[in-house]
């Protein structure tokens, strides 16, 4: 329960990697924490429950990473996967700050182990963590709760007292009570809005309760708004969200990784007319998981249908649901409720045009389809041996864009350009800054961790001037 | 749930291949212990395979304090606690001769009134063999213990327990090995059984990936590794006692009871000493772990193969306090007693996790080799 009569210098919103390492690193610098986590104890740290890895510069290979990756390198992979939609000097600063920070993660009681089975084009770029995103709470709760840290959890930031860019106090609900909090800084690091369905509506119309949020069901957005309603600068295409095809059986929060699915490229897509949308073997992951989202929202109803056939079952990742079988393609569609005649329509028209080459879904082969809209420009094999296989698709939000400006200090910055004056903000927050579009594994906990760990350490010096 | 769906003998056995099916599709614990590289190389899971993990697991936790899919998630993963009820089956499952099927299933019940029964009929039979009086006389010396018991009666009695807890021992090591489907073959191979050796000989995976277990997720990291070094090692050179005095006796001549700075009673009083703090710590550790990952229903078990190691180590060590005193004679009938029944529930208890675990880890060795070699699933 929070103690109505206990004075900290900060207060953190939110739970996850950013909040703690921001927790941790104040704490560190000398000031007292308090951390209030809207979750209940199980569900807390938000997305961070989820990740695998993070991405740090590094300049030689480690006991866990298989070679150097150096800052150059990550700086272009980040112009290539934003494709410019950065803020440069921020992006700079991150990655150089990413090299300290994955010692300092380890010093904070996180372990790494080896790229993960299935994953080996990330070992030498992207640190995993032993036992995954929670193993890696678990083990910052710990560190900061050692360094007398003080955690509430099933609290909530539902008001802000915020006087021309200087932070006062916060309301905090907890068990049917509001606490006011004051403090002398304030830490935003509690995630984006993607978990909440009307705010997400506003942009994709109704089409958005058809979405499943992959992470948290906590990132309601609550704080973001009250601090772009304070007058904080916005940043980042409040339209848009990072979402992947991701099986419509999922539960519609918190499937995580398990429901993932990479087997586009062995088969065709269909939406809900039996049709095919999209060339399902235009590039190679990670650039094709990322789009594929983004068109089955755009499908009628917001689902699709992976068709694939015997000889492709085992060439993917397994994923927690099986995939609907059966012995024809009129069966099939039967069992998916798509129109018999269409789809084995499709299917002739696909398999006709399919020209014969080296089958190869490691590289961009040379199996590609003639004469069919939209193509199949790589890994186009015929599908005809039973049994026929269907995963059904809807797209699973990771993560919203919209966020709070800041500068180098991970302070926020007002609408007008002036800095506030004890405002902080790291994580999915203020991802925007640096990630206008696109993402690149790992990228998340790397700006939680860096701007975290800035953002504690600045709010501790704020505190003490 | 995996694409090429199975029938499973077992409620449990259905839920791990439920478990392996999610985990698989996640693989984030891949480096706490072998289980995960095991569930890797696999697609499917027949019951032979989820035997074969269940076996592997040391129950340590960590897997599921740090999965984000645990209860109360509605996935609801619970790895450990669910291969300990995939284990006990299995246990149940090997048993040799089948007529003792069921023991098991109330195991501490179970072994507590064989031990009880043992114990009764050590100290009847003394009262017989003697008269009640003279078992509370003091006697010393060597051959003192045989005015109880004669050694040839003692040494065919024992003789004959052990070699029937081996050959039960075996009979259901050999149940595991044709149902896990492993090949005679890989017995035979010394760097799967060295390797085995070694990860058995160090607990290698009952530390949560250098963690520690857990208890909890908050994290006090707990002891039983020590504790399960102390019991396991203990038992081991108290075996050794027992063996120097048997070569001792048949080979030197030389009769018991030995002087105490003799091999076999420092060999037996340090390991005493391991198996009265082993297993007590163990007991200890236990209850305060979570009893989420626990087989609350098989608890019995676990405490009556502690409690009658720890009995063992008690009497043993008693008798050896109070061998010149007039409470010999009884002392004694309570250590072979309790010894007695230790041999001839092994093969009922607790202990055979030892053998299936070691036949486990060597099946895992071997599948490592082939994995480093190339091929499998990956």
């Amino acid at each position: 329960m929070i103690e109505p009569n206990k004075k900290y210098d900060i207060l953190v919103a939110g739970g996850g990697n950013a909040a703690l390492c921001a927790a941790i690193a104040a704490r560190r610098a000398g000031a007292s924490v308090l951390v209030v986590e809207s979750a209940p104890k199980f569900y807390r740290g938000g997305n961070t429950r989820h990740t695998r890895n993070i991405r740090c510069a590094h300049d030689s290979a480690t006991d866990t990473l298989t070679g150097p990756y150096f800052e150059d390198e990550f700086f272009d992979d980040m112009m290539k996967v934003t494709a410019g939609r950065t803020n440069e000097p921020l992006l700079r600063m991150m990655i150089h700050e990413s090299k300290d920070v994955l010692n300092w993660i380890q010093q904070q009681g996180v372990r790494f182990q080896p790229s993960l089975g299935g994953t080996l084009s990330l070992g030498r770029t992207n640190s995993f963590f032993l036992g995954g995103g929670r193993a890696m709470l678990n083990a910052l709760y710990r560190t900061a709760e050692s360094l007398g840290v003080d955690v509430q959890y099933d609290a909530e930031v539902t008001a802000l007292d915020v006087r021309d860019g200087a932070f006062v106090a916060a309301d905090v609900w907890q068990s049917d009570a509001i606490y006011k909090i004051p403090a002398r800084a304030f830490i935003a690091a509690c995630g984006g809005f993607e978990s909440n369905f009307h705010w997400m509506a506003e942009y994709w119309g109704e089409a958005a309760y058809n979405f499943l949020i992959r992470g948290t069901r906590y990132n309601q957005g609550t704080v973001l708004k009250m601090l772009h309603g304070s007058g904080i600068g916005e940043v980042g295409d409040p339209t848009q969200c990072h979402a992947v095809a991701i099986d419509a059986r999922a539960p519609q929060y918190d499937g995580g990784i398990i429901t993932r699915l990479d087997c586009v490229v062995f088969g065709i897509v269909v939406n809900a007319h039996a049709q095919r949308f999209y060339d399902e073997g235009e590039d190679v992951w990670p650039k094709r998981y990322a789009i594929w989202g983004r068109l089955v929202a755009q499908q009628p109803g917001q689902i699709a249908w992976i068709i694939f056939d015997q000889p492709s079952l085992k060439m993917f990742m397994p994923s927690l649901f099986p995939p609907i079988a059966a012995s024809s393609i009129g069966e099939l569609a039967d069992k998916l409720q798509l129109d018999v005649t269409t789809l084995e329509m499709t299917l002739r028209d696909f398999n006709m045009s399919v020209r014969t080459g080296t089958f190869d879904h490691t590289i961009l082969d040379d199996c590609y389809t003639e004469g069919l809209m939209p193509p199949k420009s790589h890994w186009a094999r015929r599908i005809e041996t039973p049994p026929f296989y269907a995963y059904p698709v809807r797209p699973g939000i990771t993560f919203t864009y919209l966020g709070v400006r800041v500068n180098e200090e991970a302070r926020m910055i007002m609408a007008d350009g002036r800095p506030t004056a004890n405002m902080f903000a790291a994580g999915e927050i203020m991802a925007g800054n640096v990630l206008g579009q696109g993402y690149a594994a790992g990228v998340g906990m790397t700006i939680g961790s860096v701007f975290g760990r800035i953002a504690g350490r600045e709010a501790a010096k704020n505190v003490r001037n | 749930m995996s694409a090429i769906e199975l029938s499973h003998a077992t409620a449990s056995l259905t839920e791990a291949d439920r478990l392996m099916t999610v985990c698989n599709s996640c693989r984030y614990c891949e480096g706490l212990c072998a289980v995960f590289p095991a569930m890797e190389m696999r697609r499917a899971f027949p019951d032979g395979d989820l035997n074969y993990l269940a076996n592997l697991c040391h129950s340590c936790g960590a897997c599921y304090e740090d999965c984000q899919f645990s209860p109360p998630h509605e996935f609801k993963v619970n790895v450990p606690k669910t291969l300990a009820q995939v284990r006990v089956d299995s246990y149940e499952a090997y048993i040799w001769p089948r007529v003792f099927t069921g023991v098991f299933e109330r195991n501490g019940v179970a072994v507590s009134i064989i031990l009880a029964w043992s114990v009764a009929s050590f100290i009847l039979g003394f009262v017989a063999w003697y008269d009640a009086k003279a078992l509370f006389a003091t006697h010393k010396g060597p051959g003192s213990f045989y005015q109880f018991m004669p050694h040839a009666g003692m040494a065919w009695l024992f003789g004959f327990a052990f070699l029937y807890a081996l050959v039960a021992l075996f009979m259901g090591a050999r149940n595991f090995w044709l149902d896990i489907g492993e090949p005679l073959q890989t017995l035979k191979e010394k760097p799967s059984l060295w390797q085995a050796a070694r990860d058995a000989g160090t607990l290698r995976y009952l530390d949560g990936g250098k963690a520690g277990c857990y208890t909890n997720e908050d994290g006090a990291r707990d002891n039983r590794r020590l504790y399960h070094h102390l019991t396991f090692y203990g038992f081991m050179l108290c075996f050794a006692a027992t063996c120097v005095a048997t070569l001792y006796h048949y080979l030197l001549g030389r009769i018991a009871p030995y002087p105490i700075y003799d091999l076999p009673v420092v060999l037996g009083t340090l390991g005493g000493i391991g198996l009265l703090i082993g297993p007590a710590g163990l007991l200890q550790e236990k209850r305060k772990r979570d009893p989420a990952v626990q087989d609350e229903e098989h608890n019995g078990m676990d405490v009556a193969f502690l409690g009658m190691l720890f009995a063992t180590s008690a009497t043993g060590l008693l008798l050896l306090l109070l061998r010149a005193t007039p409470l010999m004679g009884i002392v004694l009938a309570l250590h072979l007693g309790v010894v007695f029944a230790l041999f001839i529930t092994m093969p009922y208890g607790k202990f055979v996790h030892g053998i299936y675990r070691f036949l486990a880890l060597v099946r895992y060795a071997r599948e490592r080799r082939m994995m480093a070699e190339g091929g499998g699933e990956g």
